[in-house]
C-alpha cells in the first residue's frame, strides 16, 4: 500500500464508496474505456482510471484522505439522524429506507463535516456522500452544512463543501425543499464576515444542492466530466423532446458557460486548493 | 362569474348554482322564494361539505384551475399605477415572471409574480408560467431596485416550476435560483412571499425567500409535483393521488411544518369563483403584514430573516 494519506481500518474500507463498477475480485472494470486496473493502482491513482482518468465515484471517507492531511480530521455533528417530518410512506416508509441506508453505508445521513488541515492550513469541511439514498438533501444534510457554516464563522477558517447530490431528499418534501433557502442565507452571512467558501462539484451534482449551497463557492472547482445540473438529462429531454447537444451538463460546459472557475483532476485537487487558499489568505 | 373549466367535485355546487340563478329570473313572475331559500342552504352546506373535505390532490387541482386568479390579476386589482418593468439586463425579458413598481393602498412597493397564462397562446407567450434564468435574475434585479430606493418587495408565487430547458440549463438555471435565495437573504428590504397558486420545488423558492411567507387557501408547495413524485418512487405516473397525500403539501401542512406563517382565507369556492374578492382579502393581509415587517429594524430584520429560515427543518441527535 502506498498510501500514506489513507488510513486503512477494517470499519472503514470503502464503507462510503459506492460499489466498484464491475468489481473482481482485486481487479476494476473502468465503465468509460474498458481498461482493467488493479485495486492496488486504483487507490493509488486516487480512485481514476490509469489509461483514460475517469473519475470513479468515492465517498466522504476517500474525500477527506485525498484532501486532508492525516490525521486531522475531526468530524463533528456526527451524530445527526433523519426524523419522519411528513411520516412519508411510498414503497416502503422513509424511515425504514433511513435505517437501512445507515446500515449499508455505515452513515447517519448524506453528508460528513468536520475540521481538518490542508498542508498545515485549518479548514472547515463538509463531503457529501451519494451513497446513502443518492446524497439527498434533507433536513439532516441542510443542519449540518448550516452547523459547519457557523463553525468558520466561528474559527474564521475557510469553507470547503464537496458536493455528490442527486437533490433535495423527496421523502421530506417541502421541509428539504427549504434546506436550499437555509444553506444559502448561511452561506449569505459566511460572505458578510468574508471567509472563503469553496464549492467542490463532483459527480453528479443536481437539483437542489445545485440550486443553492454548491453553485454558491466563492470559487466553484468541478471534477472533470461531472453531471452538474438542476433537471438532470432525462428531465430535460422529457421536457423538450430535443436531443441533448454534445457534453451537456458536464464539467467542461459548465466551464464554458461560466459557472465553474476550474477543472480539477483529483490527483491535482489537493495542491490546487493550497494554492488557491494560501493566494487568498497571504 | 361564469365558471368555464369545472372540476368533478364542483360539478354538483355549480349545477345548484345555475339552477338558483335560473330561478332567480323567474321569482318576478312567480312566488318561489321559498324554493330558493331552500336550494341555497342546501348549496351552502353542499360546498361546505365538499370544501371541509378536500383532498390534497383536489387541492393541488384548485391551484391550477384555469380560471384561478394569476400574478397581473391580482396586481390589477390590489394596486394602482403599476408600471411594468421588463429585462434582466442581462439576456432577455421573462414573459413568466412580471414585476414593477405599484401602490398598495398608501404605499409603493415593488411586486414580482410569476405568471401564467390563460390559454393556449398566452400559455406559450408566459412558457407556462416557468422561468428561465433570466426570469430569476429579472426579479433579483427588481429586488435590487427595491433596496435602492427603500421600498419593500412583495412576491406572488404561482408557478409549475423552474423551465428545465437546455437552454435553461446553458444560462444557469441553478446559478441563477441560488443567486436569488443568497441576495434575499441579505436584501435590507422587508420581503413578503405570498403563495398564490402552484408553489413547484426550487422554481417556486427562487422568489420565495421573505421575511413573512403567506399562502393562499388552496394551493401546494413542496420540492416536488405529485405527477414527478409518483413517476420517480411509484415508477409509474398513477399514484399522483397518493403523492399528493404523501407530500404533505397543503397550507395547512406547510402551517404545521412551520414553512409558512399565514393561511389566506380564499372566497367561498375557491379564489377561481371570485377574482375581486380573493384580491381584496389578499391586499387586506399584505397591508396589515407590511406595517408589521416595516417596524422591524433593519438589522433586525436580515437576522431574523436568516434565522427563521435556519430553523427549518426536523432532525435527532
Ligand atoms: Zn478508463
Amino acid at each position: 500500500m502506498t498510501m500514506a494519506w489513507f488510513k486503512r481500518s477494517k470499519e472503514n474500507i470503502s464503507t462510503t464508496a459506492p460499489k466498484k463498477e464491475n468489481s473482481d475480485g482485486n481487479w476494476i472494470k473502468c465503465s468509460e474505456c474498458g481498461e482493467m486496473i488493479h485495486k492496488v493502482q486504483w487507490e493509488s491513482n486516487l480512485y481514476s482510471c490509469i489509461n483514460c482518468g475517469h473519475h470513479f465515484r468515492i465517498g466522504s471517507q476517500e474525500y477527506f484522505g485525498i484532501i486532508l492531511d492525516e490525521g486531522s480530521f475531526k468530524e463533528i455533528d456526527k451524530k445527526l439522524r433523519s426524523v419522519d417530518p411528513l411520516e412519508f410512506t411510498d414503497t416502503k416508509p422513509y424511515k425504514k429506507r433511513v435505517e437501512e441506508s445507515i446500515k449499508s453505508t455505515e452513515l447517519n445521513d448524506a453528508i460528513r463535516t468536520g475540521t481538518g488541515k490542508i498542508n498545515g492550513i485549518d479548514v472547515v469541511i463538509g463531503c457529501m456522500d451519494f451513497g446513502f439514498i443518492g446524497g439527498s438533501m434533507g433536513s439532516v444534510v441542510g443542519e449540518k452544512i448550516s452547523r459547519a457554516i457557523d463553525k468558520a464563522i466561528k474559527t474564521k477558517n475557510p469553507l470547503i463543501i464537496i458536493s455528490s447530490s442527486g437533490g433535495a431528499r423527496m421523502m421530506e418534501g417541502a421541509v428539504s425543499l427549504m434546506q436550499l433557502a437555509k444553506t444559502s442565507s448561511k452561506l449569505a452571512k459566511l460572505d458578510e464576515e468574508k471567509i472563503p467558501y469553496i464549492s467542490i462539484l463532483t459527480n453528479p451534482t443536481t437539483g437542489g444542492a445545485t440550486a443553492s449551497f454548491s453553485m454558491l463557492g466563492d470559487i466553484n472547482i468541478a471534477e472533470p466530466k461531472a453531471l452538474i445540473a438542476f433537471a438532470g438529462p432525462r428531465v430535460v429531454k422529457q421536457a423538450t423532446g430535443k436531443d441533448l447537444p454534445d457534453g451537456f451538463q458536464k464539467s467542461e460546459f459548465l466551464l464554458e458557460h461560466g459557472f465553474i472557475d476550474f477543472i480539477v483532476s483529483r490527483k491535482d485537487l489537493k495542491e490546487k486548493l493550497t494554492q488557491l487558499l494560501k493566494l487568498i489568505s497571504g | 362569474m361564469a365558471v368555464q373549466n369545472i372540476l368533478g367535485f364542483e360539478k354538483p355546487i355549480i349545477e345548484l348554482e345555475k339552477k338558483i340563478s335560473e330561478m332567480r329570473k323567474m321569482a318576478d313572475k312567480f312566488d318561489i322564494s321559498n324554493e330558493i331559500n331552500k336550494l341555497e342552504s342546501k348549496v351552502n352546506s353542499l360546498r361546505k361539505e365538499v370544501f371541509e373535505n378536500l383532498t390534497p390532490w383536489q387541492i393541488v387541482q384548485l391551484a391550477r384551475h384555469p380560471e384561478r386568479p394569476y400574478s397581473l390579476d391580482y396586481i390589477y386589482l390590489m394596486t394602482e399605477n403599476f408600471i411594468e418593468l421588463h429585462g434582466d439586463r442581462r439576456y432577455s425579458d421573462d414573459k413568466a415572471i412580471v414585476g414593477g413598481f405599484a401602490k398598495l393602498g398608501e404605499e409603493t412597493v415593488m411586486i414580482i409574480g410569476q405568471q401564467k397564462g390563460r390559454d393556449t397562446k398566452s400559455n406559450i407567450y408566459r412558457n407556462f408560467g416557468m422561468p428561465n434564468p433570466e426570469g430569476y435574475r429579472k426579479a433579483l434585479r427588481l429586488m435590487k431596485l427595491a433596496e435602492k430606493f427603500n421600498k419593500p418587495v412583495i412576491t406572488l408565487i404561482d408557478t409549475p416550476g423552474a423551465y428545465p430547458g437546455i437552454e435553461a440549463e446553458e444560462r444557469g438555471q441553478a446559478e441563477a435560483i441560488a443567486r436569488n435565495l443568497f441576495e434575499m437573504s441579505k436584501l435590507q428590504v422587508p420581503i413578503i412571499a405570498v403563495i398564490i397558486g402552484e408553489g413547484a420545488s426550487g422554481g417556486a423558492l427562487g422568489i420565495g425567500l421573505g421575511d413573512r411567507v403567506l399562502m393562499l387557501q388552496y394551493c401546494w408547495y413542496s420540492v416536488i409535483s405529485p405527477e414527478s413524485c409518483s413517476s420517480i418512487l411509484w415508477r409509474s405516473w398513477d399514484f399522483k393521488e397518493q403523492a399528493a397525500e404523501s407530500l404533505k403539501l397543503t397550507s395547512q401542512d406547510m402551517l404545521k411544518l412551520k414553512i409558512i406563517d399565514r393561511i389566506i382565507e380564499e372566497p367561498e369556492g375557491g379564489a377561481h369563483r371570485d377574482h375581486e374578492k380573493a384580491a381584496a382579502i389578499l391586499k387586506g393581509v399584505l397591508v396589515e403584514e407590511l406595517a408589521g415587517v416595516k417596524k422591524i429594524k433593519k438589522e433586525k430584520l436580515l437576522d431574523s430573516r436568516i434565522k427563521k429560515f435556519g430553523e427549518m427543518g426536523f432532525w435527532k441527535e
